[in-house]
C-alpha cells in the first residue's frame, strides 16, 4: 500500500497557522477602522470634505 | 544539482509566531498613553469648535504615529536592547518579531498616521506628526542617542511635540500656548531620563550608549538633575504667570515643583550606593506622577471653563 504524499511546499504548525490567523483578524480590524473613519469624517465635514486648501 | 537547486534547499525560511501583543509590545503602549494625554490637553486647551469625531482621528493618529515611532525606534536599537536588562524582553531581542518585520510596520503605521491626519484633519498637523516621526527616528535613535551625552536632552523634543501636533489639529497653526506644553515636557524630559540612567548606569554602559552618568560621571549628572529641575519648575508655571491659566494651576504647578525640587535635592545630596538607588528611583517615579498631574490640572482647568457657563449660567 503506497504511503500518503507529503504535502508540497511549505506546512505551518499549528502555533504558526494561530499567530497568523490572529495578525489577520488584526489587519482585517484595522482596515475596518480606517473605513469607518473616512466614512465617519466624510459625514461631518459633508461637502467641505472636498475643499482641499494646502 | 544547479546552484540554484542548491539554493532552494539551503533556504529555511523563517515563518513567524509573533502574536498580535507582541505587535502592540512595538508600540510602547505606556508611552503612547502619556502621548495621547499630554496630546488630549494641547487639543482641549486649543480654541474654537472641533468635531468630537475629527477629535477621535486626531487622537488616534497622533497615538498610531508615536506607536510607530517607538517601533521604528526598536527595530533600530535591536542590538542594544538585547544588552539591557530594562528591554531584554522587548519583543526583537526575544526573538518574536525581526528587525525588518518591525520596520516594515513601523513604516506602515508612520505612512498611515500622517496621510490619515494629513487627508482628514489638516496638513499642519500631519506635517507635524511626520516631523515628530522623523525627529525620534532619525535624529534621535539613528543619530543623537549613540553620540552624544545630550541624546535625550535634543531627543526630548520628539516626545513634547504631541500636544503641538494636536493644537494645529484643532487650529491649523501653533501658538504660545501649545509651545508652553512642549517646553514643559521638554525640561521634564531630561531629570526624567537622568534619573532612569543613573540607576540603569550598568545597562547604557553594557550597551555603549553615552548617557551622562557614564560620559560625565554621576555627580555632574545629579548636579544637571537639580539645574533642569529648577528650570522646569519655572517653565512649569509659566501659563498660570503669563496669564493663559488661573491661579489654581499655578499653585497646583509650584507645590508639585517643589515635591520635584525636594527628590532632585534629595538626589544630589545622597551619593552612597543604596540611598542614591533609593533617591533616584523615588525622583524617576515622581517624575511620571508630576507631569500627569500638571497636565490633568491643565486638562480640569479647561474643563472648568467650558462647563462653569453652563452651570451658573454664562
Amino acid at each position: 500500500m503506497a504511503d500518503k504524499p507529503e504535502p508540497d511546499g511549505i506546512v505551518l504548525t499549528e502555533a504558526q497557522k494561530k499567530s497568523r490567523r490572529q495578525r489577520s483578524i488584526a489587519i482585517a480590524l484595522a482596515l475596518g477602522v480606517l473605513v469607518v473613519l473616512f466614512f465617519a469624517v466624510t459625514m461631518v465635514k459633508g461637502p467641505a470634505v472636498l475643499v482641499r486648501p494646502m | 544539482m544547479s546552484v540554484l537547486d542548491q539554493n532552494a534547499i539551503d533556504i529555511n525560511p523563517r515563518i513567524s509566531e509573533a502574536e498580535v501583543g507582541d505587535y502592540i509590545a512595538l508600540l510602547k503602549p505606556r508611552v503612547m498613553s502619556l502621548v495621547i494625554f499630554t496630546a488630549l490637553v494641547g487639543m482641549a486647551m486649543a480654541p474654537g469648535h472641533f468635531h468630537w469625531v475629527l477629535a477621535i482621528t486626531s487622537l488616534l493618529c497622533i497615538a498610531v504615529g508615536a506607536g510607530a515611532s517607538g517601533a521604528l525606534n526598536m527595530a533600530l536599537e535591536g542590538d542594544i536592547d538585547s544588552k539591557m536588562s530594562r528591554t531584554a524582553n522587548r519583543p526583537i531581542p526575544r526573538g518574536r518579531i525581526t528587525r525588518p518585520e518591525a520596520m516594515a510596520f513601523g513604516l506602515t503605521l508612520s505612512f498611515f498616521s500622517v496621510m490619515t491626519l494629513g487627508i482628514l484633519v489638516n496638513w499642519i498637523a500631519g506635517g507635524l506628526l511626520a516631523f515628530t516621526i522623523f525627529f525620534y527616528v532619525v535624529i534621535y535613535t539613528m543619530g543623537l542617542k549613540r553620540w552624544t551625552a545630550q541624546n535625550i536632552v535634543i531627543g526630548g523634543a520628539a516626545g513634547a511635540l504631541p500636544p503641538v501636533v494636536a493644537w494645529a489639529a484643532v487650529t491649523g497653526k501653533v501658538d504660545v500656548e501649545p509651545l508652553l506644553l512642549f517646553a514643559i515636557i521638554f525640561f521634564w524630559t531630561p531629570p526624567h531620563f537622568w534619573a532612569l540612567a543613573l540607576f540603569r548606569s550598568d545597562d547604557y554602559a553594557r550597551a555603549g550608549i553615552p548617557m551622562l552618568p557614564n560620559v560625565a560621571g554621576p555627580d555632574a549628572t545629579r548636579l544637571q538633575i537639580l539645574l533642569y529641575t529648577i528650570v522646569l519648575i519655572a517653565v512649569a508655571a509659566a501659563p498660570w504667570a503669563l496669564g493663559y491659566f488661573d491661579a489654581i494651576y499655578g499653585v497646583v504647578s509650584l507645590i508639585l515643583g517643589a515635591g520635584m525640587l525636594v527628590l532632585a535635592i534629595n538626589v544630589y545630596i545622597r551619593r552612597e550606593r543604596s540611598q542614591s538607588l533609593r533617591a533616584t528611583r523615588k525622583l524617576f517615579a515622581f517624575s511620571i506622577l508630576y507631569l500627569f498631574a500638571l497636565f490633568a490640572t491643565l486638562l480640569a482647568e479647561v474643563v472648568f471653563r467650558a462647563l462653569a457657563p453652563m452651570v451658573w449660567g454664562a
